[in-house]
């Protein structure tokens, strides 16, 4: 896939994005500055970590005001593949792309740390590397992911199977102390209905060459490549 | 503000009778109001180390590597391929005190400035704290507040913070610690220098908006604390990440230019230092109009403006046809960018404000005649070293670890980084804890920098020379057992009321021993602060200077860990004595604090260090750990944690208690897992340094010379217990 990364003022995962992507495909991706407005010819388009906007309104709140995300509803609209990564997850929550909300962790804290995710299902563009139930350890660096919605939407997420990652034990149990942040239902990260909007709080991009902390986050690099 | 300018008002400035007198005599009239703040920062010990001046001329501060040393934002050194590795370390410990979160925010926030002011990109920050006991009740607070600042500011603009020390001791009750520092890289040959040049050419702010904040800062961090210090909280600046994040982005986008004539951040004393060191490194005059200056708040007087220590601002002079390039670059960045002045050639600072001149001084005086003061010291009386056989070991060896373990000093800092985004940027390779030293490596390359800080007070206390020693042989030591070639050290010297003989004679003893320790290692001093007046009504802290090592692995994929591995052999190199004066052992199980330090023999810490180096480079070894703080079984103890992996320790010394054999904290040690100790062991010996086999690696516990064991897992909840139950 043609991939292309949004830069807001204040994302600061962007290069950690285009290392990851690049890793995989061999192509740099395209570096989109968040005042451009076309996005022709990309097939996956990414919206990054960091602080967009400095989160000083609301995490995520600023920048889905910007410009360039008509871009991206066009681009969705038109089929196109939408990968968001933490401040991105917030941004595409902010701007009616996925449902639920993201609040302040359960300790009210910021959270650096390795967390686990439960790869929910291995059919979809993102995660057909991965094996079905695997474990895969990422990075998470937020002070707020903690996934809310309702009742009806978490019910519909998991009736429709667009939960795409839980937070579970190394072994892949769902439990309250691997949800490290105070999810619903130890959501990490969700899809839309058509699963090719992928929105999730964990950094994958991070975990991506043994020499940096281990390789569990390239299958979602290396399916996005193909 | 009106005030008569006169002697009373000079001392409320923080200037003495004699500074005055000499600001008359430069002036040859009554200065005004702005020139006397002007005079009063410039000559604060903040800025100009007017009593600090005489003893850091003593510091080792070259080598062919040394690109940049003491004297600039940052110091500079060549680290291979072309690169140049920027960094310094500052304090911020007065406004820390004063408001945690903005105090430590800020704190990060300035040393990053310094560090791409010169060029480079911020790669790494480090910090070096220091609390009082934690149960005086503000510790919990300050520990929260400055934990959270250093996270906000750190975290969201994205450079990983990878490394750094906690100490608690009731000492610093009422002057906690925050040393920050920043690592960032550069072309070696483009590096950005602060002295102004080019008569005509504009003077260029750029970043913040000016406000009331931080006026007189820095001379408030020039004086003691009485019991008022909760009312100086207007003097301590707010932070802005998100616009230091732009702002960053935006000068390392112009100096891919050639607009940049000369640049310098503000920082302490803010437009007046940044302005004032600028034209007279440069050797040219200044000229500013106030009311170009961006303002957030309205009817600010020149005094406040040239006084204010908002943050996030930064001065440049530009080559006059490349302003709209410049104006360009910040603008897309939405970032204020005023042409406010332009250099003279009258070697005079002007300050224009709504058609008045508010100020006009010369710069040469201003800068040459600040007062230098060789100040009164006398020696710390010196401990005899205690005699091991004659102190009891009550509790026995396994107790004992695990007490120690669990102590604040030793226990895991687990809580504190996990606040802390280690690994934004993708290039940490060992992240905190898991290495005696943090690793990263330069985007798209196989070089890796080695970063580490260290000190340990109580020695500095105890024998403030051997602790300076002691010091720099820690950071050296800790780089080295990464597999990292030390390059180079930045300082920050956090003491007392310099004022006092005891703090100036432990201030210049600690230069002393510093500097031999550079020397012996050939590890240069290229930048560093220093912070003076950490007392709070008469108790001084503990003399601190802590150092923040560098060094470079030319491949980041030999870098070795602590974690201990599985059916290894454990060997240890240096020599033990059973050192218990002055280490942990002593005060958490003995209940004391005494005897000389554990001396530092800089012949045998250079020939272990570059022995254990070569066995690293070899591929032999598999992990690594210094012997610091708690001695050779908490080191183990440690490894084993990291590892996952218990050892069966078999070690019987003769003449040495167990006690002391286990605990002591003799110097110039490091521990080593390896496949076979033979082989090393025979290598150490042709090196002339000690090495003997202690044990195997393996198992769930760890299993010690007296039989008692410790599962691996009773140790790491022992060791995570003290923030667990602290913060909740």
């Amino acid at each position: 896939m043609k991939a292309g990364i949004i830069v807001f003022p204040g994302i600061n995962r962007e290069r950690d994005m285009a290392i990851a992507l690049e890793r995989s495909s061999g192509r740099a991706p395209r570096m989109v500055w968040h005042t451009e407005t076309d996005l022709d010819g990309l097939d996956l388009v990414v919206i990054p970590g960091g602080f967009s906007y400095g989160d000083y309104l609301r995490c995520g709140a600023m920048a889905a005001q910007s410009p360039v995300m008509d871009a991206v509803r066009r681009h969705v609209a038109r089929g196109g593949y939408l990968l968001g990564a933490c401040n991105g997850f917030q941004i595409m929550v902010e701007a009616g792309l996925l449902p639920g909300a993201l609040l302040r962790n359960a300790s009210l804290r910021f959270l650096a740390m390795d967390c686990h995710l439960r790869v929910e299902r291995t059919d979809t563009a993102f995660t057909n590397h991965y094996q079905r139930g695997q474990v895969a350890r990422a990075v998470l660096a937020h002070g707020e992911g903690n996934y809310f919605a309702d009742d009806a939407t978490l019910d519909r997420l998991e009736g429709e199977e667009l939960v795409a990652f839980r937070y579970a034990t190394p072994v892949g149990e769902i439990t309250p102390e691997a949800n490290l942040n105070g999810s619903a239902r130890n959501i990490a990260g969700i899809y839309s209905p058509d699963l090719r909007v992928l929105g999730l709080m964990p950094h994958l991009e991070n975990l991506v060459d043994p020499l940096t902390g281990g390789t569990d986050g390239k299958p979602l690099f290396d399916a996005l490549a193909a | 503000m009106q005030r008569d300018v006169n002697q009373a008002l000079a001392r409320e400035f923080g200037l003495s009778a004699d500074e005055y007198a000499t600001v008359l005599q430069i002036m040859g009239r009554t200065p005004s109001l702005t020139e006397l703040g002007v005079f009063s920062v410039m000559w604060s010990e903040h800025c100009s180390y007017k009593s600090s001046r005489v003893w850091l001329r003593q510091l080792p501060t070259k080598a062919p590597w040394v690109l940049q040393g003491p004297g600039e934002n940052a110091g500079v050194v060549e680290i291979g391929e072309g690169l140049a590795a920027v960094f310094k370390m500052e304090s911020h410990n007065h406004p820390s005190f004063i408001e945690p979160y903005q105090g430590a925010a800020t704190g990060v926030g300035g040393i990053l400035r310094d560090v791409f002011t010169m060029g480079a990109r911020p790669i790494a920050n480090l910090n070096a704290l220091r609390f009082g006991r934690p149960d005086n009740p503000v510790t919990k607070r300050l520990v929260d507040g400055i934990v959270r600042g250093i996270g906000g500011y750190g975290n969201c603009v994205g450079v990983p913070t990878v490394g750094g020390e906690i100490n608690f001791h009731r000492a610093y009750d009422g002057n906690p610690l925050v040393n920050a520092m920043t690592v960032g890289i550069a072309r070696a040959d483009r590096i950005f220098l602060s002295a102004a040049a080019g008569v005509g050419n504009p003077v260029v702010y750029v970043g913040s908006k000016t406000g009331r904040d931080g006026i007189h800062g820095a001379t408030m961090a020039s004086a003691e604390f009485a019991a008022d210090s909760e009312e100086k909280r207007p003097t301590v600046q707010v932070g802005d990440p998100f616009t230091e994040k732009l702002l960053i982005e935006a000068c390392l986008e112009l100096m891919e230019t050639d607009a940049i004539v000369a640049i310098q951040d503000m920082g302490a004393a803010g437009l007046t230092s940044s302005s004032v060191e600028m034209a007279g490194k440069g050797g040219v005059g200044i000229e500013l109009d106030l009311d170009k200056v961006p303002q957030r708040e309205t009817g600010m007087t020149a005094y406040e403006m040239m006084l204010s220590e908002s943050q996030e601002r930064m001065l440049m002079i530009l080559r006059t046809d490349r302003q709209e390039l410049a104006a360009a670059i910040f603008h897309k960045w939405e970032l204020d960018f005023a042409v406010i002045g332009h250099l003279t050639d009258t070697g005079r600072i002007v300050v224009r404000h709504q058609g008045r001149i508010e100020a006009d001084i010369p710069l040469a005086p201003l800068n040459d005649k600040a007062p230098l003061y060789h100040r009164p010291t006398t020696e710390t009386k010196k401990q005899e070293p205690l005699n091991a056989t004659r102190i009891e070991d009550r509790l026995g060896l396994g107790a004992a670890l695990e007490r120690l373990i669990a102590c604040p000093d030793l226990c895991s800092r687990a809580w504190v980084w996990d606040q802390y985004d280690a690994t934004v940027r993708g290039q940490t390779v060992k992240r905190p804890g898991t290495a005696d030293a943090a690793v990263v490596r330069i985007d798209g390359r196989k070089l890796a920098l080695a970063l580490t800080t260290d000190c340990t007070p109580r020695y500095c206390a105890a024998d403030p020379e051997e602790g300076g020693r002691q010091a720099v042989a820690e950071a050296w030591r800790n780089l080295t057992a990464v597999g990292a070639r030390p390059l180079a050290l930045t300082d920050n010297m956090n003491f007392g009321n310099p004022e006092k003989p005891e703090i100036m004679g432990q201030f210049a003893a600690a230069i002393r021993g510093m500097a031999a320790a550079c020397e012996a290692l050939n590890f240069p001093v290229v930048s560093g602060n220093v912070s003076l007046y950490n007392e709070t009504q008469g108790r001084a802290i503990l003399p601190t200077p802590v150092i923040g090592g560098l060094g470079v692995l030319d491949d980041a994929a030999t870098a070795v860990g602590i974690a201990l591995p599985p059916w290894l052999d454990i060997v240890l190199i240096g020599a033990t004595k059973g050192w218990l004066g002055q280490s942990l052992w002593l005060r958490e199980i003995a209940g004391r604090e005494e005897g000389a330090p554990p001396p530092v023999d800089l012949a045998a810490e250079r020939a272990a260090g570059d022995f254990v180096r070569g066995q690293i480079a070899s591929g032999l070894v598999r992990a690594c750990h210094d012997v610091s703080d708690g001695g050779l079984l908490v080191a183990l103890a440690e490894m084993a944690m990291a590892g996952g992996t218990g050892a069966r320790l078999s070690v019987h010394p003769r003449d040495i208690p167990g006690h002391a054999f286990w605990f002591g904290e003799d110097q110039g040690r490091y521990v080593l897992a390896v496949p076979e100790a033979g082989m090393v062991i025979r290598a150490a010996e042709a090196a002339g340094v000690p090495a003997a086999r202690i044990g195997t690696s393996g198992g769930r516990d760890l299993t010690l010379p007296d039989g008692a064991t410790i599962s691996v897992e009773a140790l790491r909840n022992a060791h995570t217990r003290f923030f667990r139950t602290w913060m909740g």
